[in-house]
């Protein structure tokens, strides 16, 4: 080992960045060459003299409490306690409940998007939430939205194919108001966001599995659709496609 | 509203993770910005803008994180006052400083042993070091952040950051021994 190489390696040495074998070779040269071991006594002095002052610097209260009141607060834990009591006196069951205290989201917008419709999903299957109009009838709940939005839903009639339209209500996703269309297929529920400027989505449905529910993305005549359930895949894409057709045909 | 409930969540895990890490970068910002009102300014943004992107964070140590974003930040200040002054410090350039107090570190013998110094005046010293060398030596010695994770912050190889902290060392350990000097 040359002087100048080892006089860089010192400092990952004193460092503790060295492994065994190249810190006994460091330390070898240095009982071998004055100026190497002076060079690292000098080192090690001053790495001494920086830990004994107190160098850091301690952020002042004043900027603690900036910082504290431009990042939003905290929700309080009693309220998440509340609201997960709400969900388990629901129908979901145990093991769904635990999964929501964990937001796992993927970590991008449309991470967020599909998270968030999901919570819709989750929150409409609490009592007496799952439908602002309770309806069948989709000329009843097509207008139910005039006013309530700025876009016009369509809602069709999937009796015939085996969904039935239950009602619509008005949820939120990635803080934008959404027309939720809810459907039901046996003892299944189906929620069907119809959204605006949800970023760009497929023209064919695409699936997503968050939570163990299966989601369907897809964009048409410039309405962008999120379907959430706990329907199997392929009935779900039975669904999208059934309403897509419909909702093309008008 | 669930945007509402998630941006809770979002908010309470942030600030559990991020604000333990407050004077770690503060400190940095103030080696950095060597000016305590800019330094505070830079750590409020580097922690709005960490929070903003709290989502992209994939896990593993928050510090190293949270000290790559005041980075950032840092070097917008860099930026701007390198453009009100015609001339700017470069975080990425490591130029040689050769005057004043920063002569030569080669000339200093080792033998000689360090006096005490006041901490202001270490901290003087530190701040007159140049800028890659200063990074990174209060990321190593203040941040406690091992080479890699200065690698990673600098944008550089870990080589580099060895070459940069005993070149660090070197200067403040002749600055030092001239400081003890004065009169």
């Amino acid at each position: 080992m040359t002087c100048d190489e080892a006089g860089l390696l010192l400092h990952a040495l004193i460092d503790g960045e060295l492994d065994a074998g190249h810190a006994r070779e460091v330390e070898a040269h240095a009982a071998s060459c004055a100026r190497c071991a002076g060079q690292l006594d000098a080192q090690r002095e001053l790495r001494q003299a920086l830990h004994a002052a107190p160098l850091r610097h301690v952020a002042p209260a004043s900027l603690r409490k900036r910082i504290d009141n431009v990042l939003p607060p905290p929700v309080a834990a009693t309220s998440r306690r509340a609201l997960l009591k709400g969900f388990a006196m629901g129908s979901l069951a145990s093991a769904a409940v635990a999964s929501i205290a964990i937001v796992v989201l993927r970590r991008d917008d449309d991470g967020r998007i599909l998270g968030d419709a999901v919570s819709a999903h989750l929150r409409s299957l609490q009592a007496d939430h799952l439908t602002d109009v309770l309806s069948s009838d989709r000329h009843t709940v097509k207008p139910w939205f005039n006013g309530r939005l700025d876009l016009a839903p369509p809602v069709v009639d999937l009796t015939a194919q085996g969904f039935r339209l239950i009602g619509g209500r008005l949820d939120f996703i990635d803080g934008k108001p959404v027309a939720a269309l809810v459907y039901r297929r046996r003892v299944h529920v189906i929620n069907l966001f119809v959204a605006q400027g949800l970023g760009s989505q497929p023209a064919t449905p695409r699936l997503d599995v968050v939570k163990g529910f299966n989601l369907l993305r897809w964009g048409a005549q410039g309405l962008d659709y999120v379907a959430v359930s706990d329907l199997n895949r392929d009935e779900l894409e039975e669904f999208a496609n059934k309403f897509a057709a419909a909702a093309r045909a008008g | 509203m669930v945007s509402a409930r998630e941006d809770d969540s979002k908010a309470r895990r942030f600030r559990a993770a991020a604000l333990p890490y407050l004077d770690d970068v503060y400190t940095l910002a103030r080696y950095l910005l060597r000016n305590p009102a800019d330094a505070e300014d830079a750590t409020q943004e580097c922690y709005l803008r960490a929070f903003r992107h709290f989502d992209s964070f994939r896990g593993g140590p928050i510090k190293p994180w949270l000290l790559a974003i005041l980075r950032n930040v840092c070097r917008a200040e860099y930026a701007r006052r390198g453009a009100l002054a015609g001339q700017g410090e470069d975080l990425d350039a490591a130029e040689h400083c050769t005057h004043g107090l920063w002569a030569d570190d080669a000339a200093t013998p080792e033998a000689t042993a360090l006096g005490q110094l006041d901490a202001d005046s270490v901290q003087q010293l530190i701040a007159g070091l140049p800028a890659p060398f200063r990074e990174a030596l209060v990321l190593r010695e203040m941040n406690d952040l091992s080479y890699r994770e200065i690698a990673e912050i600098a944008g550089v190889p870990v080589g580099t950051v060895m070459s940069r902290l005993a070149r660090a060392r070197g200067l403040l350990r002749a600055a030092w021994i001239a400081k003890e000097k004065e009169p």
